[in-house]
């Protein structure tokens, strides 16, 4: 509605001001950048202080459209992928940022400006948003998955948590602190449905049980030994000394009960450490220990990487200006700013190496530590113990990746629900998957779709 | 002659219009068809090619195509049965006169004035939330464990759910149905010394078989579209338990981005309601008719 409005505007004051802007340098037209982001706390912190953007840069207006997860990836996926041209910068992650800079449906990033110290950037961070050579977007934060557990409730029961658990000894500790009458449950796992939600945990369950997507010839490894043993050990975790209704939480809600001192232990990304570890936003603040997630059989791909990062669709006419914010947006000084507003536990993790040589950033973030290094050690292009076709560890980066993820996480949420039996789900699933990849031709001839879409 | 020359301007200035009412409808179907036989990943435009029918059998043999059919016949079949026998016996009773009636009756009927979307979030938020919704107060306040409706009966929520926008609608009809019931009728069989129910049984339902009928036919239609309350509430799932056939469409566009697949099930959705409404316009138009 007001979209209309302010591209006849934009035109006017474009063509009014293009003298002024040859004199005047830098200067914006009246310019309105449409963003579209997730409702992460980090995204949240970033809409509140855009207003110190708008300011130094007068001109520019900031029209938000935050949305949770799912529905922002849908509204995303079909205005990039029909050219919809709504969004001028976009919030995309590990997943998307290589497929669509591969499709050229993104402005590639390249000559980055001297004083944005791209080199600083985390390596394994930057590869995973740059195709041949060219970075396809900047990232807001990078996660791996972390353990967190209740210091407070371990020391009481005697326990010690290790530097780097197993799941076994992860059930163990849960059986012993599972404790629904006083409101405090063993674990708190991801069970809502979604390739990105309770697939990306149980990805990395899977790994470290050696079980695969696919195997070297691109055929599902669903209905396998290593798939059947940590679902199942998944579901009977969860189900047994998990919060009830487990099939209703993702992120978000799993960071709330954590939060709120409803689990002793929880699996997920490390960035919620921000969260937890804030007094004002945290009821266990100063109660929370961070170790490396927990393997099984094998370490290779038992924690995820995931980055949260900024791009501009190839459809926005206002690349330079969208450019213009999204530097800024994961800049040092914006870093630098958060850190003053909100605590230096705040600051948007995983994404600089500077911010890991801040003294002061590793004593205000106990889980500083356990982020860098488990970013550090992850390599998505081995995920597991056998060789795979394809790179990503709690994903795969083929197109196809959403069908098959999403139809598996339905039936498996529906599992925790307790409808369906796990072997069989497994089974159904594995000819499911097997009939897109035959659909999408994977099988007849050699999948051209992987070799451009890795990056 | 004469008649045939003063219509003609009138049918050329109709044409526009029809023809603008035909593209409107035609496109979009022409569309759907064309896609259904394309293999055509939204996320990997370039690689779209014509694969016949293949769509269809992918779409039929997709694990939760049977349970898709199965919800969406179970969920339009009970919320008929409660809107129509709940909406006759409520509006048996506020026929009578009593005090306060205009209230009473504005108050039935408002559950449908509210958006889908708003009642799913009220029911599921205030009313169905295991933890904080009224429901679970009141089962507290009996010392009974609250039900998580939507995890654990998904389906009957969502038919409770649903039913209860419906059931205003089926009110309304059979309200004004019976407002033009022959009062000396009911007198006269009242004199006779016929009772409450021999009277529902002899003067009413008849009397109520038309309106009935509309009832069944104006919903099927809508309840076979049922979305909004779906998507706000259980997501489709747990599992596919929830899922009814316009929800699997949706899965198939918007989660997986197989717009090929999800044309064919479009297809499908419009064959299957054209079944539907063959079989209805049967069992229905017969009652319309008969009188």
């Amino acid at each position: 509605m007001s979209k209309q409005g302010t591209r006849s505007s934009w035109l006017k004051t474009t063509a009014a001001s293009a003298a002024l802007c040859a004199l005047a340098g830098p200067a914006w037209a009246d310019t309105t950048l449409t963003i579209g982001t997730v409702n992460n706390a980090d995204m949240v912190r970033m809409q509140a202080l855009s207003g110190e953007y708008e300011k130094s840069h007068p001109g520019i207006h900031l029209n938000w459209v935050v949305l949770e997860e799912n529905t922002l990836r849908q509204r995303l996926t079909t205005d990039i992928a029909t050219h919809g041209g709504q969004f001028d910068v976009i919030t995309i992650g590990a997943y998307e940022a290589p497929l669509w800079g591969a499709q050229k449906w993104l402005k590639p990033l390249d000559n980055l400006p001297a004083d944005y110290d791209g080199d600083d950037l985390l390596k394994n961070v930057r590869e995973q948003l740059t195709v041949d050579n060219h970075l396809y977007a900047v990232p807001f934060y990078a996660e791996a998955s972390i353990t967190y557990f209740r210091t407070d409730l371990f020391a009481k029961a005697n326990l010690t948590m290790p530097e780097q658990p197993t799941w076994d000894q992860i059930k163990g500790f849960a059986q012993k602190l599972h404790d629904p009458e006083h409101g405090v449950y063993g674990i708190c796992l991801r069970g809502k449905a979604g390739w990105g939600e309770n697939m990306a945990l149980l990805g990395t369950i899977v790994n470290s049980w050696g079980g695969r997507w696919f195997d070297e010839n691109w055929k599902p490894q669903i209905d396998t030994p290593e798939w059947h043993k940590a679902v199942n050990f998944y579901i009977d975790l969860l189900k047994n000394y998990g919060p009830p209704g487990p099939s209703d939480n993702g992120f978000n809600e799993n960071l709330a009960l954590f939060a709120g001192g409803r689990c002793a232990m929880w699996v997920d990304a490390s960035v919620g450490g921000g969260t937890v570890s804030n007094p004002k936003e945290s009821q266990v603040a100063g109660k929370v220990g961070f170790v490396r997630s927990p393997h099984e059989v094998t370490d290779k791909g038992s924690s995820w990487l995931w980055v949260w990062s900024l791009a501009i669709p190839a459809s926005s006419k206002q690349g330079d200006a969208a450019r213009d914010f999204i530097l800024w947006a994961t800049s040092k000084p914006y870093l630098k700013m958060v850190a003053d507003k909100y605590g230096e536990e705040s600051t948007p993790p995983g994404t600089r190496e500077s911010t890991y040589a801040n003294a002061d950033y590793i004593k205000a973030a106990p889980f500083a530590q356990v982020t860098f290094d488990s970013l550090k050690a992850v390599d998505p292009a081995h995920p597991t113990l056998k060789p795979v076709p394809y790179k990503g560890i709690q994903i795969v980066s083929i197109p196809e990746f959403q069908a098959v993820a999403t139809l598996v996480g339905r039936e498996i949420a529906g599992a925790l629900a307790g409808r369906g039996n796990v072997d069989k789900l497994l089974h159904t699933a594995q000819g499911a998957v097997d009939r897109t990849m035959k659909r999408a031709g994977y099988y007849d001839k050699k999948p051209v779709i992987s070799k451009e879409a890795t990056p | 002659m004469n008649a045939r020359v003063r219509k003609r301007p009138e049918r050329l200035l109709a044409q526009p219009a029809i023809i603008m009412l035909l593209l409107w409808m035609i496109v979009p179907l022409a569309m759907t068809l064309y896609f259904s036989t394309q293999y055509y990943n939204l996320l990997y435009p370039g690689k779209s090619a014509f694969v016949g029918l293949e769509n269809f059998a992918y779409f039929f043999n997709y694990p939760s195509f049977w349970t898709s059919i199965l919800n969406t016949i179970v969920l339009v079949g009970s919320v008929l049965v409660v809107t129509v026998v709940g909406g006759i016996g409520i509006s048996v009773l506020v026929d009578e006169t009593f005090p306060g009636q205009g209230i009473v009756r504005m108050l039935l009927i408002s559950p449908f004035f509210i958006m889908p979307t708003v009642s799913a979030l009220v029911w599921k938020n205030l009313l169905m939330n295991p933890v904080s919704g009224f429901l679970a107060w009141v089962w507290k306040l009996f010392g009974a464990t609250p039900v998580n409706w939507f995890a654990d009966w998904p389906l009957l929520s969502v038919i409770t759910v649903v039913s209860w926008e419906w059931l205003p609608f089926a009110i309304l009809i059979f309200v004004t149905a019976l407002q033009s019931l022959d009062r000396e009728q009911l007198e006269a069989a009242r004199m006779d010394g016929a009772r409450g129910w021999a009277i529902f049984r002899y003067l009413t339902l008849p009397h109520l078989a038309r309106p009935i009928a509309v009832v069944v036919m104006v919903e099927a239609i809508f309840l076979l579209n049922v979305f909004a309350e779906i998507f706000v509430t259980t997501n489709g799932g747990p599992g596919d338990a929830t899922t009814n056939v316009p929800f699997l469409v949706y899965t198939q566009a918007l989660l997986e981005f197989d717009v090929g697949a999800a044309s064919a099930g479009g297809l499908v959705a419009v064959v299957l309601a054209n079944i539907m409404a063959i079989f209805l316009i049967r069992l229905i138009g017969k009652s319309l008719t008969e009188r």
